[in-house]
Order: structure tokens, then C-alpha cells, then sequence
């Protein structure tokens, strides 16, 4: 069986994804002759030429705005905001644009628009590289927004986006990047707005997105030799999220524990446990846990560690909430 | 006759004098029929404005934007443009909406408060929606000259802003794609000279139109109160973008008669002696004056086009107070292409499924 990075992953749904589209456009900033800072659109400029992957100037919002355009003469568009830190000044473009375009035009106007943002922290970035910006997107209606956390699923879910008439906001982990899965690359599975059980457990259900997905197998595999059956959601769609597999399993389990990266302060964590107390409040035994980043800005590489939830604090979590 | 502040430096093209008579050629390639055209669109889209001033007061519409002053900046460039083009409007472009032939109850539907930016289909019209966040529309209106440009299509995009969006980082990073990639895109400033209550001397300390020299791309100003001069700069900017040539950014000098929006209250910030030395400068009267006089229309052609005007605006106002509030539905019908089932559940709870 194949092995795949998530970088080369999400490069092999770029490429069949143009292949079986010969509207679908990529562009951003570095993703042509470079092919890309995470060289994500390695080899597309070579393969498709300019008209279809090209460079851009430094200008997020055009790139945004431009997609727009482009979708309003029937071209779809992949694009990339460079980093996390960088993808801010086309806020407005995506807030007040891109989310409402189609209930605005009243469904006239489809948006086949893929904004791709390299995001979350875990790579001794310096500042503006680490960002978890996935709840001002999550929170704004008209959005999908996904985060894969491996390889195998990334592809799956890139190819998902670029097929959904809606626009998505599609987080990668940077951590992942070079991560390697094995497996065959395929688009059938689960789609967007549906999360995935990657382990099956029984005494607690833990819920995370993008690299912590890992981390907390690495805690789920810890806790099973002092006994502790952990189940591990993979979120991997942040909006619409699939509140009915996080109501069952919470309410299978009767614990729950969230991680993210992002601060804790109206991150996911707090509106999965607010799902969690709409869907299965009679059946918990504990208190929802959150383990996330702290209520600061993203911290340099050398306190990284410090911030980001590790398996010890997950793990803790975990304990706490089946102690209760 | 002294032009306001915001008219100084560089003298813009003008084809017709404030008193009708002409200081360039009047032959901007138009037959008679063509220019009387040009008038009765002003003429109407002048009756029009006044309505919605009226229907605001009255209750039957939201905050309205009036355009009065501006009717031969938009005229003139909306009648420029083929009807493969495409026009991006700010939230003051019912003259330019008009002359497109967007429907003018449907477009007042935003005003109403029925409906969002985009009530008419902008792919039908080639007309995008009313934007309100100034500047973001010009990004779009270059992605549309993008995608011309791929299809090699035979047409163009032009973008309508004002002397205030030229202060936002939008204005600089379209204008700035269009020109690297050589795209069939128009960037039409119509400088009023007020950004609600805020001069234009205080936007800029320099010209707009000269922005485009150090984006590598043609700039003009024009008089935007001369229909002929408006019309033929930016019948040259199509033809431009449309062989291949690239954007052109055009300054049309004009004026705001009257406030922001009916929300505003302007003599908090300019006197009304500016506003009245501003009639000199009337872009109808200019107009009507040499249409006459050059024997291209009669007194009666005008009282026709006033008449018919009239009827015409009576119609509008019987559509647009006939207009009932949407069903809630709408609210939820095209958030997403397929309702997500956490949406679905609540367009279930807010209509009692």
C-alpha cells in the first residue's frame, strides 16, 4: 500500500480534482513556480499552466474577491491564504461575501470556492504561523469549514470541497504536513458534515480536529493500559458539525473531553459541549472537560509545549472526568 | 463659475461646458435616437430618485442613498457598456442599474428592506449585487475580468466606486490584480466629493485618476457631470479592455446633491450655498441644452420624456408598495445549497415544521 504525506495527499486531489475539471483554477500567493511554502500545488503550474495555477500578488482580499468573480462566469477556484497569521485581510471578502453571496442572490450565484489556509500551531513557527482561526469561520453562517487530520482524509475532504457548491474554509495542519498514512486515496467515505469514530472506546468519548486527533490517540493508547477505554471522535467538519454522532457518543460513553488548539474562550470546545448538553445531558456522568491552548496569543517555539494540549493533559483530562 | 475643492488640479475631459455649449467634439459616435436615449434615462432615473426620497418619507422604503447629480456619470458609463459587459455597483447606482435594464422594483426591493444586496439575478442583468462594503466590489468585478479573460470572451468588467473606496486596501488590491494580469476590467470612480460627511480632500492629497500611472495602466478624468465626456472615456476604456489592453481607471468629477442617505442630515457638515452654486453645474440641464440646441431633440421630445417618466415612476411606486414581506423561509432557503441537518432542524423550529 501507498504511503502519503498529507502535503502529497492534498497535491494528488489538486491534481485529479483538475483533471476532471478543466474549470477549476488554482491561485494564490507562491503556489505557481514554487509550488507553495508546504508545496501543496507542487508541480500544478507545470502540469496545467498558468491560466489555471498562477501567482498572485500579496493581496488575500483580491484573492477572495477575485474568486468571486470567477465563480460568478462559471470558474471554480482553489486558492491559498500563505499561512493561518496571513489569511485576515480577506476577512471581509469571506464574511461578507463569500458566506452570504448565494442567500443575497437568492441562490442564484453558486461559490465553488476552496479557501485553503495552512493553520494550527506545532511547528516552532514564529508568530502569525500558528493560528487557530477556525471559529470566526465556523461562526459565520454560509461556511463550511473542515479540518482533516491526516493524510488519507485529507485528500478525501479536499476533493469533498472542491465539490460542494458552497464554499468551504479548509484547514490544514501544518503539523501534519509531513506526516505519512498508509492507505489508498479515495474521495467515497464520509462527507462533509459528518465526523468519524478513529477509535473505538467505551468509558469516555474525546473529540478533536486536525493534529490533536493524534495526540489524543496517543493518550487514548496510554489510558487503555491503566485500563481506560477512550473513544476518539475526529470532528474533521467544523461546520455543519455532525451534532448527531458527538450526541451518541456521548450519550454511549456518558463522558466527554474536547481538545483543540485554539484558546478555550468560544472555541469548538464550548459548542460541542453545549451540543453535548442539548443531546445527551441525562446520560452523563461528568462534567463535558475542554482541553485547549490558553486565553493568550499564540505563544513563540520555545514555550509552544507549553501551550498546546499535550497527551499528559489529555490523558489528565480523561482521568478527571471518569473519576468524577 | 468656481467648481468645489475636490474638482481642482487636473482639468477632466469635457465635451459639453456647464451651459450647454461644447468645448470638444460632440461626435462621441452615437446617432440622434442614441443621445435622446442618453436624456431620457436621466430624465427618469432623476424622477425615480426623487420617488425613493418621497417613499422613504413616506414609510415605504428603508434608508435610501440618493444619486441626484450623478445621473450623467452613470448614465454615460452604463450606456457604454455592451451587453456582455459587466457592471459592479456600490449601493448608489440605480441610474447605472437602470440603464442596464435591471428591473427597478426588484432592485428597490433592497430598499424596501425585502431582500438582500443581489433581489435581481446578477448573471441575467450583468449587473452584481448592491455592495454596501465600499471598495469589495472592485475585486469582484476584476475576478469576473478574469474569468472573461479565460474564455476569451469578447467583453469587459467594470466596477463603479466612490472618491471615499479609493481610501481602502480593496481599491488598491484589485486595481493592483487587474493590471498585473492585463484584465478587461474599468475601475469607474464617481468622486462626489463627500464619503457621508467627510471631504474628499480628506481621502486623497492627490488625484485619483494619477493612482493608475503607478499601477502601470492608463488613468483619465473626466467632467462626470457631462454625459458626452463620461460616454466617450469610457467607451475608449472598453474598447481597451476588450482588444486586450488592459484596466483603465477612470475619475469622473461629479457631485452629491443631496445627503449620504436619507439617514444623514448634510448641514451638519456642508452648507447649503455649496449645494446651490452645484445646480450650475446640473448634468440634465447641461445635457438637455445642447441636445436642443444641436437639433437632435425638440422641447416636445423633452416634455414627452417627462411625461413618460412620470408614468413610469408611478408604476415603479404602485410594484414597490404593492411588495409583501417575503415568507420566513427565505431566511433559510439559500444559506447552503442543501440545508446542513443542524440548519434544518432550526428553519423546522423558527416556521413550526
Amino acid at each position: 500500500m501507498a504511503e502519503w504525506t498529507l502535503s502529497a495527499a492534498l497535491n494528488r486531489a489538486l491534481i485529479d480534482a483538475m483533471e476532471d475539471d478543466p474549470r477549476l483554477l488554482v491561485y494564490g500567493e507562491d503556489v505557481g513556480r514554487l509550488g507553495g511554502v508546504f508545496r501543496v500545488t507542487d508541480g500544478l503550474q507545470a502540469k496545467f499552466g498558468e491560466d489555471r495555477v498562477f501567482d498572485t500578488p500579496i493581496a488575500e482580499a483580491g484573492i477572495v474577491g477575485a474568486a468571486i468573480g470567477l465563480a460568478l462566469t462559471g470558474w471554480k477556484s482553489v486558492v491559498e491564504m500563505q499561512f493561518d497569521g496571513f489569511s485576515y485581510p480577506a476577512f471581509e471578502q469571506i464574511v461578507s461575501h463569500v458566506a452570504k453571496y448565494r442567500t443575497r442572490t437568492r441562490g442564484r450565484v453558486d461559490l465553488p470556492i476552496v479557501i485553503r489556509i495552512p493553520s494550527f500551531g506545532g511547528i516552532r513557527g514564529k508568530e502569525h504561523h500558528g493560528e487557530s482561526p477556525e471559529t470566526y469561520y465556523a461562526h459565520t453562517a454560509g461556511l463550511k469549514v473542515v479540518a482533516p487530520s491526516g493524510a488519507l482524509d485529507g485528500y478525501r475532504l479536499l476533493r469533498l470541497a472542491i465539490a460542494d457548491p458552497d464554499p468551504v474554509v479548509f484547514l490544514e495542519p501544518k503539523a501534519k504536513y509531513w506526516t505519512k498514512e498508509e492507505g489508498e486515496l479515495t474521495a467515497d467515505g464520509p462527507g462533509i458534515g459528518e465526523g468519524r469514530v478513529v477509535r473505538d472506546g467505551d468509558s469516555c468519548a474525546v473529540f478533536a480536529y486536525g493534529a490533536m486527533v493524534a495526540r489524543c490517540l496517543e493518550a487514548a493508547d496510554m489510558l487503555e493500559a491503566e485500563g481506560v477505554s477512550v473513544r476518539v471522535v475526529d470532528l474533521r467538519s467544523l461546520a455543519p458539525l455532525d451534532v448527531e454522532l458527538i450526541g451518541r457518543s456521548a450519550r454511549e460513553t456518558g463522558r466527554a473531553v474536547v481538545v483543540h488548539e485554539a484558546p478555550k474562550t468560544l472555541g469548538m470546545g464550548g459548542e460541542v459541549a453545549a451540543r453535548i448538553m442539548e443531546e445527551a445531558f441525562d446520560f452523563l456522568q461528568a462534567p463535558v472537560a475542554r482541553v485547549t491552548g490558553w486565553d493568550v496569543p499564540y505563544p513563540p517555539a520555545a514555550l509552544e509545549h507549553r501551550y498546546l494540549p499535550s497527551m499528559d493533559r489529555i490523558a489528565a483530562a480523561v482521568r478527571r472526568v471518569i473519576s468524577y | 463659475m468656481d467648481a468645489p475643492s475636490h474638482w481642482a488640479g487636473t482639468e477632466p475631459v469635457r465635451i459639453l461646458e456647464p451651459d450647454g455649449t461644447t468645448v470638444g467634439d460632440p461626435d462621441v459616435g452615437l446617432d440622434a435616437e442614441q443621445l435622446r436615449e442618453l436624456l431620457r434615462h436621466m430624465i427618469r432615473a432623476r424622477r425615480l430618485d426623487r420617488e425613493c426620497m418621497a417613499l422613504q418619507r413616506q414609510g415605504e422604503l428603508t434608508v435610501y442613498p440618493p444619486f441626484e447629480g450623478q445621473e450623467a456619470a452613470q448614465v454615460g458609463s452604463a450606456f457604454a457598456l455592451g451587453t456582455e459587459d459587466w457592471a459592479f455597483p456600490t449601493f448608489r447606482e440605480l441610474a447605472a442599474a437602470l440603464v442596464r435594464g435591471v428591473d427597478p422594483v426588484q432592485y428597490l426591493w433592497y430598499h424596501r428592506g425585502t431582500w438582500h444586496g443581489g433581489p435581481y439575478d446578477p448573471r441575467a442583468t450583468r449587473f452584481g449585487p448592491i455592495c454596501v462594503p465600499v471598495a469589495t466590489q472592485i475585486c469582484h468585478a476584476v475576478g469576473v475580468a478574469m474569468g472573461l479573460q479565460r474564455d476569451g470572451a469578447d467583453a469587459c468588467a467594470l466596477a463603479y466606486f466612490g472618491d471615499g473606496s479609493a481610501s481602502e486596501g480593496d481599491f488598491h488590491e484589485g486595481a493592483n490584480l487587474a493590471a498585473v494580469f492585463g484584465v478587461p476590467a474599468i475601475l469607474f470612480c464617481q468622486n462626489n466629493g463627500w464619503a457621508i460627511s467627510v471631504p474628499t480632500g480628506l481621502q486623497t492629497a492627490g488625484e485619483i485618476w494619477k493612482r493608475a500611472g503607478g499601477l502601470g495602466f492608463p488613468g483619465v478624468r473626466v467632467d462626470g457631470n457631462d454625459v458626452l465626456a463620461v460616454y466617450r472615456v469610457t467607451r475608449e476604456a472598453v474598447e481597451r479592455a476588450c482588444s486586450g489592453d488592459g484596466p483603465t481607471l477612470i475619475e469622473a468629477l461629479t457631485y452629491r446633491m443631496g445627503p449620504h442617505t436619507t439617514a444623514d442630515d448634510a448641514s451638519r457638515y456642508r452648507d447649503e450655498d455649496e449645494v446651490e452654486r452645484w445646480r450650475a453645474f446640473d448634468p440634465i440641464d447641461r445635457y438637455r441644452t445642447w441636445l436642443v440646441a444641436a437639433g437632435h431633440a425638440d422641447d416636445g421630445f423633452v416634455r414627452i420624456c417627462d411625461e413618460e417618466a412620470a408614468a413610469w415612476v408611478a408604476e415603479v411606486r404602485a410594484g414597490i408598495t404593492a411588495t409583501e414581506p417575503p415568507p420566513a423561509e427565505w431566511m433559510f432557503d439559500w444559506t447552503f445549497a442543501e440545508p446542513p441537518a443542524v440548519l434544518a432542524r432550526q428553519r423546522e423550529e423558527a416556521l413550526g415544521g
